[in-house]
């Protein structure tokens, strides 16, 4: 079974740091907009190095949606950042009118999502993020796993023209995707090859999928574990072909199973092949304070949960 | 350069052009369409720079954003009559398959309109960040944007007209539809907004008020002090002081035709009281 090497961690805000930053130099058009959450979203570097093309906007996240919007008329490409909460539901209607139906080549930078925000507790720990934003006609919606892949992701979105939600988070993960490797938008990326479980995973639960395959290979089982960073457009033929071989598969993902990456596999599966499917999602509730291993063990987002999944899934072909 | 009389006749033009629009869909906003006719007029044949042609990004001329979208009858109108779209296609508003939605899109590729607007507050933001990009693009053209006075309830406009005070977005000219109505009744029975002057400048705002605003050489006095105000460091706002239904008695001073489509008998009315000048679509 092929294994991953963690290079230590790291948070995948600042591998969004890094891409834009990099966007800085090259790529003149890149303006970006923050709402008074610079340092969270590691956005100081670029600030620092194109003060002139940085826009503090100060607690006004649906003024920097629209100010986002207007700036692309004229030929910029706009990165706000905030937390994904306030990138998302606190400004959904701005997002739909000025941007997604208007369609704006603004990419809607969110970090701090889903329970791994940690202390903070529920206000700040949206999980409805994934299901708003696949929903709005036209978006493209990104969440990554690990540094290397946020910052590629970062500069990759840069080139694709139109409106695109990228989605990372706060706390400190294992960094194993190669360095400056190669992003492409809609491409589901095979990590391990298996026969027997397929787990498609999103953002933080990627590595936890790498964990759970590796205790189901001790115990004789063959897990294949795709890293679906692109919920939308979803790669639909390599769900298929997975399943095809392996006929039971789990999702895996920081969000709620309502609206997420596992409602999304679920569709593709009734279409064209239905699988037995268990959901590795939070269970249509808030989150709460606590370290982001507390919660993901508390909310069953890690990888005995999805080792568990993988077990029920199997006995359910 | 056209003189008053060139200006009153296109005018009228278009208002004929809202009346038939929003009859033939019975449905549709005359009300705040009609008031701001002199405005759109005087904007689109006399005050703005703009280039042959329509390309999204605009760069070299001045723009317009309309965020009280619902107003689309009169921005389709003058549109179309300074030549951005052909004149018959005022025929389509509201019908299945038209560029001319309900509420102004880009979505159609419509030529003229560079936002979608309607779901209302949105719209000063969205001509801020054009502003913004002006500057950055080292483009001298000046951003101008119509709001109504209504619509000055949702909050994001106070978000936006602190931003651009505060970083000094003095490329910018925000009109504000002052017809005092809205759908419920009059601004002040449904949420009084006290002193919107007082307001503005209290936000660090230059206040250019026609009072006036049905009438095209006020408009053109009091735009023009507004232009010459650009490039100081400060936003600029027009109170722009509108009879809702205006040039149709009966629509006049009152919220009944904010959103209602006048029937056969009163759009006979209507075309009575503007006679066709420059020949109807």
């Amino acid at each position: 079974m092929k294994t991953y090497t963690n290079t230590g961690n790291k948070d995948t805000r600042s591998g969004f740091g890094a891409g834009l930053t990099e966007l800085g130099k090259t790529n003149e058009n890149v303006v970006a907009l923050c709402a008074d959450l610079t340092g969270s979203l590691k956005m100081d570097e670029f600030k620092a190095n194109h003060p002139e093309r940085f826009f503090q906007v100060g607690i006004a996240e649906a003024n920097m949606i629209g100010i986002a919007a207007g700036m692309t008329i004229g030929g910029k490409i706009p990165f706000t950042g905030t937390f994904a909460n306030f990138s998302t539901g606190r400004v959904y209607d701005q997002i739909r009118q000025s941007v997604a139906y208007s369609g704006k080549n603004v990419k809607i930078c969110a970090s701090h999502a889903g329970v791994t925000l940690g202390e903070d507790g529920a206000t700040h720990q949206i999980l409805e993020d994934i299901g708003l934003m696949k929903m709005l006609p036209g978006m493209t919606v990104i969440n990554t796993c690990d540094y290397n892949q946020t910052k590629a992701a970062t500069l990759a979105i840069a080139k694709h023209d139109g409106p695109v939600y990228l989605r990372f988070g706060r706390p400190k993960v294992p960094n194993f995707t190669p360095e400056n490797g190669e992003f492409e938008i809609g491409k589901a990326v095979k990590l391990i090859e298996g026969n027997d479980v397929t787990i498609v995973a999103t953002g933080h639960l990627v590595w936890e999928a790498l964990e759970a395959a590796k205790a189901l290979n001790e115990e004789g089982i063959s897990a294949e574990v795709i890293n679906i960073h692109t919920i939308k457009p979803l790669d639909d033929k390599a769900i298929l072909e997975s399943v095809t071989k392996t006929a039971c598969i789990v999702t895996a993902e920081e969000h709620n199973y309502l609206g997420g990456l596992g409602e999304s596999v679920a569709r593709v599966l009734v279409q064209h092949n239905p699988t037995p499917q268990e959901f590795v999602a939070t269970q249509d509730t808030f989150g709460e304070s606590g370290t982001p291993a507390q919660l993901m063990d508390k909310y069953g987002l890690n990888s005995s949960a999805i080792h568990k999944a993988a077990k029920k899934a199997l006995k359910r072909k | 350069m056209s003189n008053i009389q060139q200006l009153e006749d296109l005018t009228t033009q278009v208002r004929r052009d809202i009346l038939r629009m929003v009859h033939k869909v019975n449905s549709g906003h005359p009300g705040g369409s009609l008031g701001c006719a002199e405005f759109f007029v005087c904007l689109y044949k006399e005050l703005m720079e703009t280039k042959e042609g329509f390309d999204m990004d605009g760069i070299g001329e001045d723009l317009f954003f309309l965020s009280n979208g619902h107003i689309s009858p009169v921005y389709y109108s003058v549109l179309a009559r300074t030549g951005y779209f052909p004149v018959e296609e005022l025929n389509t508003f509201r019908l299945i398959d038209s560029r001319l939605q309900g509420h102004p899109t880009t979505h159609e590729g419509l030529p003229g309109v560079r936002i979608a607007s309607g779901s209302l507050g949105q719209g000063m933001s969205v001509a801020i960040g054009a502003a913004e990009t002006k500057k950055l693009n080292n483009d001298n053209h000046l951003i101008y944007s119509l709001h109504g006075d209504g619509e000055l309830q949702e909050g994001q406009n106070w978000e936006a007209i602190m931003y651009a005070a505060g970083n000094k977005v003095d490329n910018l000219i925000t009109a504000i539809d002052l017809n005092g109505q809205q759908i419920d009744g009059s601004t002040d029975n449904v949420l009084p907004m006290g002193n919107i002057k007082a307001k503005f400048e209290a936000f660090g705002w230059d206040v250019v008020e026609i009072n006036e605003g049905n009438n095209i050489e006020a408009i053109l006095k009091g735009m023009a002090t507004a232009k010459s105000l650009s490039g100081n460091g400060k936003p600029i706002c027009v109170l722009l002081k509108t009879v809702m239904g205006n040039g149709v008695d009966f629509m006049m001073h009152t919220h009944a035709w904010h959103g209602k489509a006048p029937n056969d008998e009163q759009l006979a009315v209507g075309l009575a009281q503007n006679a066709e000048t420059l020949g109807d679509y």
